[in-house]
């Protein structure tokens, strides 16, 4: 890995009095798809807030593209090229499917078009009038990622976008991931379900009690299960 | 039945219909604009923006004073006079607002009550509260027959109509409004987007007290400008919003207009009852749909 797109080291967290992120490290060269596993509670959506800049408190360093982001607010952040997609999808009620789209104002050349987006959804270009949060959940979670690709954004934060759909969805929302990724879109996804994790990532960072505690590689997770089932507590 | 006239209902003259009436569509486009503003302030914000009805009676007074002293004509007043307004809204949500945004609603009602307060107050003080005459821009009137209309009040309805329409528009209609409307609902997503949704909001308070500064110079010509001329109407108009459901645009556009003819139609049938007949829909509405007609529950 030459230099890394986002570099996190020592990042602690607070939301209000509690603390959170302990002291998180880690990287992700241009690219990649990196998971973050851990159990419920260890800080991996937190993680990706406090990449956002979207906690009370945060202290450490976050680079994007070897610029320091902590210190600015997350409209500064968001210019930088990271997208964030957040765990309850957060789709506006009040707006239409295509407002949704359209909503995440584009920072950076080279995003995707809506037309682009729909050929990748189909069901959001047939729905594109219905109110945004009509929609079922694996649709919502469809336009919660698809509207962030339109904004040109380099670096892509999920946050548990399989959670609470059939299988079929989880499956056809891992081909779109893969997607992303030839494309060239670098991804962090924080994902509970690892056997998904483990079918479209290239490394994974274990996270527990606010900090990073391991890596394994793809390549290694085969030896690796025992160790990741006791992480996991699966 | 005799005396029964085929014009007449309930014994009263149709000319006293159709005179109340107008008077009454007039006063709605007051309620409606004032009550659109602090729709727009209160989703954006979360702040009941008590100050509207002083910020109304400053946007008369910009008006005002512009043309005595400097001979600014009313027309250019209309777009002056809420611009001037509305910066002075920005000044006060940077200074004052911002802080509290955090809080429960009741800091922003003290907040803006208090600025109320103070701010006419010092134009009682330098002003007095004996109100000063603003000539009418458009002279002479239309007879319709059953009364009639100067077209300076004519011009009021239309243009009220017209603002109402255009502001909706913006909000429900408009990439920025489309913003607005997200922000409402989650700030710290849309910000996370890379939206400065603290401009925003600032912008938005902006517009808001603009736009009670423009029915502040709409009201110039019709009624004295006086230093405590918002404080009666903010009160009705805080009804209407209540009413029509806090937050919602078409909602204070309708509800304001409705009542404002609800009232002139008391007046024909009830006189005594006018001052008191919105409080009135207002306890029957809140026993009925909380949230207001146009509300929703969150």
């Amino acid at each position: 890995m030459v230099e890394p797109l986002l570099k996190v080291a020592g990042l602690q967290a607070w939301y209000g009095e509690s603390h959170i992120l302990h002291g998180v490290d880690f990287e992700i060269g241009r690219g990649e798809l990196v998971t973050l596993l851990g159990r419920n509670g260890a800080g991996k959506t937190t993680t990706l807030r406090a990449i956002m800049g979207i906690v009370g408190k945060r202290r450490g360093s976050v680079t994007f593209e070897g610029r320091e982001t902590v210190g600015h607010p997350s409209n500064q952040i968001a210019r930088l090229g990271i997208a964030y997609c957040p765990e309850e999808r957060g789709i506006f009620s009040s707006l239409s499917v295509e407002e949704n789209l359209l909503l995440p104002p584009v920072v950076k050349p080279g995003g995707l078009s809506l037309e682009d987006i729909y050929r990748l959804f189909p069901n959001l270009e047939e729905r594109r009038r219905s109110q945004g949060t009509k929609l079922s959940g694996g649709e919502q979670q469809m336009l919660a990622i698809g509207r962030i690709l339109r904004t040109g954004a380099s670096l892509l934060l999920l946050d548990e976008p399989t959670e609470g759909l059939a299988p079929v969805i989880v499956q056809r929302i891992g081909e779109i991931i893969r997607q992303l990724k030839e494309r060239g879109f670098t991804i962090l996804l924080v994902e509970q379900n690892f056997h998904f994790a483990a079918t479209v990532a290239d490394r994974h960072y274990v996270v527990e009690d606010g900090r990073v505690i391991d890596m394994v590689t793809a390549a290694d997770v085969k030896q690796s299960l025992g160790k990741l089932q006791a992480y996991l507590g699966v | 039945m005799s005396g029964f006239h085929c014009y007449d209902i309930f014994a009263i003259p149709m000319q006293a219909w159709f005179g109340q009436l107008l008077l009454g569509l007039i006063n709605g486009a007051f309620y409606a604009m004032l009550s659109l503003g602090l729709a727009v302030i209160f989703g954006m914000l979360n702040v009941i923006n008590f100050a509207h009805g002083a910020q109304y009676m400053m946007g008369a007074f910009a008006a005002w004073l512009l043309l005595g002293i400097l001979d600014v004509p009313f027309w250019a007043s209309l777009v002056l006079a809420p611009i001037i307004v509305g910066l002075f809204g920005v000044v006060l949500e940077r200074l004052l607002l911002k802080r509290i945004y955090h809080l429960d609603h009741l800091y922003g009602f003290l907040l803006t009550f208090g600025l109320a307060l103070v701010i006419e107050g010092l134009f009682q003080w330098k002003w007095g509260s004996s109100g000063a005459p603003y000539p009418s821009p458009i002279a002479g009137g239309w007879n319709l027959g059953f009364m009639y209309l100067p077209k300076y009040r004519g011009f009021v309805v239309v243009a009220a109509l017209a603002i109402c329409l255009a502001t909706w528009f913006a909000i429900e209609r408009t990439r920025l409004g489309a913003y607005l409307r997200a922000a409402t609902e989650n700030p710290t997503l849309v910000r996370a987007f890379g939206i400065n949704v603290p401009r925003l909001i600032t912008i938005t308070y902006g517009v808001g007290v603009g736009l009670a500064a423009l029915a502040g110079v709409l009201a110039a010509p019709i009624q004295q400008v006086s230093a405590l001329m918002g404080t009666n109407l903010v009160l009705v108009v805080f009804a209407v919003v209540v009413i029509g459901g806090m937050g919602s645009i078409m909602g204070s556009i309708v509800t304001g207009f409705s009542l404002g003819l609800v009232e002139g139609l008391t007046k024909v049938c009830y006189p005594p009852g006018s001052n008191t007949v919105i409080f009135v829909v207002m306890a029957l509405v809140l026993l009925v749909k909380p949230a207001g007609l146009f509300g929703q529950t969150k």
